[in-house]
């Protein structure tokens, strides 16, 4: 049974800029949806407001609308494109929303448009908790005992049925479970349910009786159209109920549940999926389970691909979204090959031999005064996802891999917090769970303590007190006498080289990480690097996807081509987000198309940089030096390319250097340099290149001294950073004592800058590439808010709308000379402030920025290719260079300020917002500009 | 704190073609062989270890935690451990589930298996997914890497090898007695989640042992006949095998074969068996059933099968295939009313997909009564 013949154009709605609940996954999706359909001979029109997305590139479909995602857009766009079929199970709820609304007013069936890969009906019920409810009760699944409420009065009556609090709250249609949440006193039931009522754009919230506690489990489903179904991962949530599955640590496969156990789930399941409708693609499914019973409650279903699918995907290999888009247009699960094995079927259910932990990464230190207590609605602003071959491995790596400066589960030179604190911590769920249960193990808890305390699994537990073990004894033992069998058991468990040299000190000399490694090099022990397979090795697979693991054969063979290393760029957070990973993708094509066999190494499973079909050899792995150098030393590319990572590649340039591996593109002292603002400054005084007035310090006497010679306002920002964390902007002396004190805090080591801040400045943010003769500018973006903003959280107006052709000619003239004089090679931003018609240098960033993808977009010229490209020795005579922009492009920041009610709305020098959308516009009273124009100075703040 | 590194035994696997992995002793000490076969499952442990399909086989589970939840008797297939030897990466001493009777260990040394920890399984069922399967041994008392081997050539073959008596149940015995239809079930290893899915269904049934006399059966009188699952090649159970199958067959009552029953059925009509060179293990495998057209995805766990190249049509029609190598796995029979499968439809572990086939089964009965 081939496709259908009935539908040749396919509308796929995006998902939109990145927020908090829905970030890069519909990205993956939405890409391997476009790639899956174009495949097939279909015409693709997409609609997605998100620049920063790979989907929205020209080859991935036929038409591209960067468009905001309206009913009204896609009507403009049905009425030009007339599609025959609407694809709105890859945009997540976005996308679903916007189709559901468009159902309602009957657009669908007017235009003939046909409805595929979900039924309209299943999202109303799945969305309508009520009617999933009344359900779900008829087709015999439990749930757990709820009404629903439309008013105060009606909440108050429910809570009295359910025999009171604890109760949770759960407002109808909002993203992510936004205003939701348990409630556990008197005191927080009105705030929270009126607020619920209030989000609610229906206005009805659902009263739930406390399963608090219980164990949490996530299925990901495949159906076709003759109603084959297989379960491609189930996940099991380290967090028990309570805390938001995307703010949970979660593991693939289950480990605590029997058989028995696991298929009353997957019965379940099924039934669910087939009792919302009979549509033919992907569907996800939450239960929990009381512990020490078989009683289990379904939580709810979503009828779409979600980001635990992506994580499944990347869990188990299996490409769900692929799969379920070649369900949608009508193929049948058995006439499909696993796209893994390609010798066996895609109708299986993935069998994994190692395990997946995914950890969630917050950026609470962005928002002061938020509640970092994990509840129903999530507050995660990205993820790691790392693969062991046991839980213990894979929980260290995960820690490797969130960039936080941990080098794994503990041990790893942070002094430990005291008992007292350990054990408040633990008392609620927090971001840092696991490390605190490691912790209180260190304090010589027992498994039944904490698990009577944090209702977390004792399986889990009794790992991580195995972990600690490990840990005790090792500290005892010393680089010399450390014998190979235990270290193999310590490095077999994921421990890094760090952890290993700061347990071996403990008792002596103290040691670096590399001396550990040369030690463990002597003794032979390096890792290998296994395949994700979808099989567990019962049949051969091709594709190049791997992990590495202390065991004993490698099944990644190097191949003697050239070959260049990509180095990811992490989880997503503040400051940096999808933006870099489409520059990380780009640089896999440009490396390709330059000859190169392109390695990537990346742990974020919500991207499309870690799609095994992307490079030419996947490594999911952390971003860190260990790991890193053992592929480096395994593969032996030409070089690595940092430049595309954000600071997450960046910030391991040191050791490249240090250890002799070759940098493409501009040189990393070069880079380095840009971040020594005194050396920097140099350089803009050679060049006859006005700047802030400025000064270096270390301490608040240093910093008031500088301030009184400069001028308030001041600038304050620490080196190294990302997204301007840790930067203020104070006003008196009073103000910059209090900063400094808290940078002092959280950067001890670093010096930091104070800036004269020039107030009432124009902000203007140049990407260029240059090739060492010739500078390409990507694009001069003037910010619609003032200087102070961070560049990532303003407006930004490509081309100028006010600025001066003298200002411009200046602006290229000084991009020209900074990247002469720096040697770029590649790309080159800088970050101007005009001041009455004077050009100051803010600062320049050496590497590809999350300006790089809005202009590609904006141009349609492949600007992270051309800069790429670039550093692997083409020319800018290359390329054609001409912009096909039209008017002006806008950049227009999402924030993520409804998910964290108790934060005030304030704008400064420290990156705040999620993501960004970009619009089109052809002259200034439109709404986008004016609307930002008018309110430009409002929430500065600092 | 330490106590929670495990302190074990050093133990030895060794395969017949001279491959030697070092590991840590699990279960008892002492030496143990067979076959080494892998099973692909994620769940469901216990079930494997006590299905009596896997008699005399060494089991390597391919999933690295083993042991996580504990045992409990409500997950035992059959009433002792069959496997005859454990391969693991990692062994969990401890477990976590508030129902369980016990941990894996003190059950393994209670049913006096055999075991090794440690081990880069992954690299070993590459290994036999490329060489095929070969028998091993495990030792944790003799560590001299040549004998171990030399032991594991010198262990018996599967092919030819009778062992369906060993774990077939002595005497007749009528499971229950209240239902309408009687059904005769040939043990050869039966699963206790076979009996299960008839006793559910309201059978009245009375299970033989494999080597059962003709005059019982016949004076029973079934309505229906099953022939079970499992160990050992399916040519060295013909001697008691076919006899029955044939008796069954002339009654002009239906019958229904699993795996085991199902290669027995297909030998009653000459289609010819064939040692696999892996084997299907796992509870993942894809079944297309061609009559719906639609997939199962069903628990599996053989070694032979059918011939495909050899299957009469003119006997048989192939009702299932597998998806993954289109090999045979259920048939539906010219000359007689039966039906089998290769697979495991009563699951356990594994995914329910299959149980209709039960109801099939039941019906086929049900009509031919009246």
């Amino acid at each position: 049974m081939p496709r259908r013949t009935d539908i040749s154009k396919i509308l796929i709605i995006g998902s939109g800029p990145i927020v908090i609940g829905q970030a890069c996954e519909f990205d993956y999706s939405g890409t391997q949806a476009c790639r899956s359909l174009k495949e097939e001979g279909f015409e693709v029109v997409l609609i997605n407001s998100n620049p920063a997305t790979i989907m929205t590139d020209p080859m991935m479909a036929d038409a591209i609308y960067l468009k905001p995602l309206t009913t009204q857009s896609i009507k403009e766009i049905v009425e030009i494109e007339k599609p025959d079929a609407v694809l709105p199970t890859m945009g997540g709820q976005t996308a679903l929303n916007l189709a559901r609304d468009l159902q309602h007013e009957g657009f669908w069936r007017d235009n003939d448009i046909k409805i595929i890969g979900v039924n309209m009906d299943a999202v109303d019920i799945t969305e309508d908790r009520q009617l999933f409810r009344d359900l779900m009760e008829s087709i015999g699944i439990e749930q757990c005992k709820s009404r629903t409420a439309h008013s105060l009065l009606d909440a108050k009556e429910i809570v009295e049925e359910l025999g009171g609090l604890p109760i949770v709250i759960r407002p109808s249609f909002t993203l992510g479970g936004t205003g939701g949440g348990i409630v556990w006193n008197e005191g927080e039931f009105e705030r929270k349910v009126l607020r619920g009522l209030e989000l609610s754009p229906v206005h009805q919230v659902l009263i739930e009786e406390s399963i608090f506690g219980w164990k949490e489990f996530e299925l990901e489903l495949l159906r076709d159209k003759n109603d084959n179904v297989v379960i491609v991962c189930p996940i099991e949530n380290l967090d028990p109920m309570g805390v938001h599955t995307g703010d949970s640590v979660t593991v693939a496969p289950t480990q605590t549940l029997t058989d028995k156990q696991y298929q009353l789930l997957r019965d379940a399941a099924i039934k669910m999926m087939r009792s919302i409708g009979d549509f033919a693609g992907g569907c996800n499914v939450q239960f929990a389970m009381e512990p020490g019973s078989d009683r289990l409650v379904a939580i709810e279903i979503n009828p779409r691909v979600s980001r635990s699918s992506a994580l499944a995907s990347k869990a188990t290999g299996y490409p769900i979204a692929k799969i379920a888009t070649k369900l949608a247009v009508g193929y049948t699960l058995d006439e499909l090959p696993n796209p893994i094995t390609q010798v066996s079927s895609a109708c299986f259910e993935p069998s994994i031999d190692y395990v997946v932990v995914k950890i969630p990464r917050f950026n609470f230190d962005k928002f002061s005064g938020v509640d970092e207590e994990l509840t129903t609605q999530m507050k995660a602003v990205g993820e790691v996802m790392s693969i062991g071959r046991t839980f213990p491995e894979a929980m260290n790596k995960a820690w490797q891999s969130l960039e936080i400066g941990r080098s794994g589960l503990g041990a790893d030179g942070y002094s430990d917090p005291d008992r007292k604190t350990v054990r408040e911590r633990l008392l609620k769920p927090y971001w840092d769970r696991t490390l605190q249960i490691r912790n209180a193990f260190k304090y010589g808890a027992s498994v039944e303590e904490i698990a009577d305390i944090t209702k977390v699994d004792p399986w889990f537990l009794q790992q991580i007190r195995y972990m600690v073990s490990l840990e005790n004894r090792t500290e005892g033992q010393s680089l010399d006498s450390i014998s190979k069998e235990d270290l193999f058991e310590v490095k077999r468990a994921g421990f890094s080289d760090v952890q290993i040299a700061w347990l071996l000190s403990k008792s002596g000399e103290k040691l670096t990480e590399q001396q550990v490694r040369n030690k463990r090099l002597e003794m032979g022990l390096k890792p290998s690097f296994k395949l994700v397979d979808t099989c567990a090795a019962e049949f051969p697979a091709e594709t190049p996807y791997y992990y590495s693991s202390y065991e004993s054969e490698n099944e990644s063979i190097v191949t003697d081509r050239k070959k260049v290393m990509i180095l990811g760029s992490g989880p997503n957070r503040i400051g940096q987000g999808i933006e870099f990973d489409y520059s990380c993708v780009h640089a896999v094509l440009a490396a390709q198309e330059m000859g190169y066999e392109a390695i990537m190494v990346n742990c974020n499973p919500e991207t499309v940089s870690t799609d095994f079909d992307i490079a030419d050899k996947l490594y999911f792995e952390p971003v860190f030096w260990e790991r890193v150098l053992d592929i480096y030393e395994h593969e032996k590319p030409e070089g690595v390319i940092l430049q595309v990572g954000g600071q997450t590649a960046l910030k391991l340039g040191k050791k490249f250097v240090e250890a002799g591996i070759k940098i493409f593109g501009t040189e990393f002292e070069r880079i380095d340099f840009a971040e020594d603002r005194g050396e920097f400054s140099k350089l803009l005084k050679r060049l006859h290149i006005p700047f802030p007035d400025y000064g270096t310090a270390r301490n608040a006497e240093d910093a008031v001294a500088i301030a009184d010679k400069v001028g308030y306002p001041v600038l304050i920002r620490p080196s190294y950073v990302l997204g301007g964390q840790g930067m203020r902007i104070a006003v008196k002396e009073e103000e910059l004592r209090r900063y400094v004190e808290k940078i002092l805090q959280t950067h001890p080591e670093n010096d930091f800058l104070i800036d004269k801040y020039l107030d009432k400045a124009i902000e203007v943010d140049v990407d260029s590439v240059f090739d060492g003769e010739q500078l390409h500018i990507a694009g001069i973006m003037q910010h619609i808010e003032p200087a102070g903003v961070h560049s990532g959280d303003s407006t930004a107006v490509l081309p100028p709308y006010s600025l001066s052709k003298l200002v411009i000619e200046t602006i290229e003239a000084y991009q020209y000379r900074i990247a002469k004089e720096m040697e770029i090679l590649g790309f080159l931003n800088v970050q101007y402030a005009v001041k009455n018609e004077e050009v100051y240098v803010l600062e320049a960033n050496p590497r590809s920025t999350r300006t790089i993808p809005f202009l590609a977009k904006a141009t349609q010229r492949p600007e992270a290719k051309i800069g790429v490209k670039v550093m692997l020795g083409a020319k800018l005579t290359e390329f054609d260079l001409e912009s096909k922009l039209k008017n002006w492009a806008i950049k227009e920041p999402v924030f993520p300020f409804d998910k964290f009610p108790e934060v005030k709305k304030e704008l400064g020098p420290e990156m705040k917002s999620t993501g960004e959308s970009i619009y089109f516009m052809e002259n200034f009273n439109d709404e986008h500009f004016r609307k930002p124009y008018e309110f430009k100075n409002l929430y500065l703040s600092k | 704190m330490t106590a929670s590194i495990p302190n074990r035994k050093p133990a030895i696997l060794a395969l017949s073609d001279g491959t030697v992995v070092h590991g840590r002793a699990i279960g008892i000490a002492g030496t143990t062989g067979g076959e080494l076969c892998f099973n692909t499952s994620m769940t469901g442990y216990q079930e494997i270890f006590t299905d009596p399909s896997y008699y005399g086989q060494l089991m390597m589970m391919t999933y690295p935690h083993i042991g996580n939840y504990g045992t409990m008797s409500r997950d035992d297939e059959a009433g002792s451990v069959m496997i005859a030897g454990l391969i693991v990466r990692s062994f969990s001493d401890e477990y976590s589930n508030p129902i369980a009777d016990g941990s894996l260990q003190e059950y393994l040394s209670a049913h006096r298996v055999i075991g090794i920890s440690g081990v880069d399984t992954r690299k070993l069922v590459r290994h036999i997914r490329t060489k095929g399967v070969m028998n091993a041994v495990i030792s944790s008392e003799i560590l001299d890497e040549a004998e171990l081997v030399k032991k594991a050539q010198e262990w018996d073959s599967m092919v030819g090898l009778e062992l369906a008596t060993k774990v077939t149940r002595k005497e007749a015995q009528t499971i229950s007695s209240d239902g309408p239809y009687k059904i005769a079930a040939f043990d050869y290893g039966i699963k206790q989640n076979i009996i299960n899915n008839f006793v559910q269904r309201g059978c009245t049934l009375r299970v033989f042992p494999a080597e059962a006399k003709l005059e019982e059966v016949e004076e029973w009188d079934a309505d229906g006949y099953f022939f079970s699952n499992g160990p050992g090649d399916p040519n060295a159970s013909s001697p008691y095998g076919l006899p029955m199958v044939n008796y069954a067959k002339q009654t002009g009552k239906p019958l229904f074969g699993i795996c085991l029953g199902h290669q027995l059925m297909a030998l009653s009509e000459d289609i010819p068996i064939k040692k696999m060179f892996v084997g299907h293990r796992g509870a993942n495998q894809p079944v297309k059933n061609m009559q719906t057209g639609l997939v199962e995805i069903t628990t599996q766990n053989h070694g032979f099968a059918v011939d495909e190249k050899q299957v009469d049509t003119s006997k048989v029609e192939i009702t299932h295939i597998n998806l993954n190598d289109k090999t045979v796995e259920g048939l539906k029979f010219k000359n007689f009313a039966g039906m089998s499968v290769q697979y495991h439809p009563e699951a356990s572990p594994g995914p329910h997909d299959s149980s209709y086939l039960f109801d099939q089964f039941l019906d086929m009965v049900k009509q031919a009564a009246e």
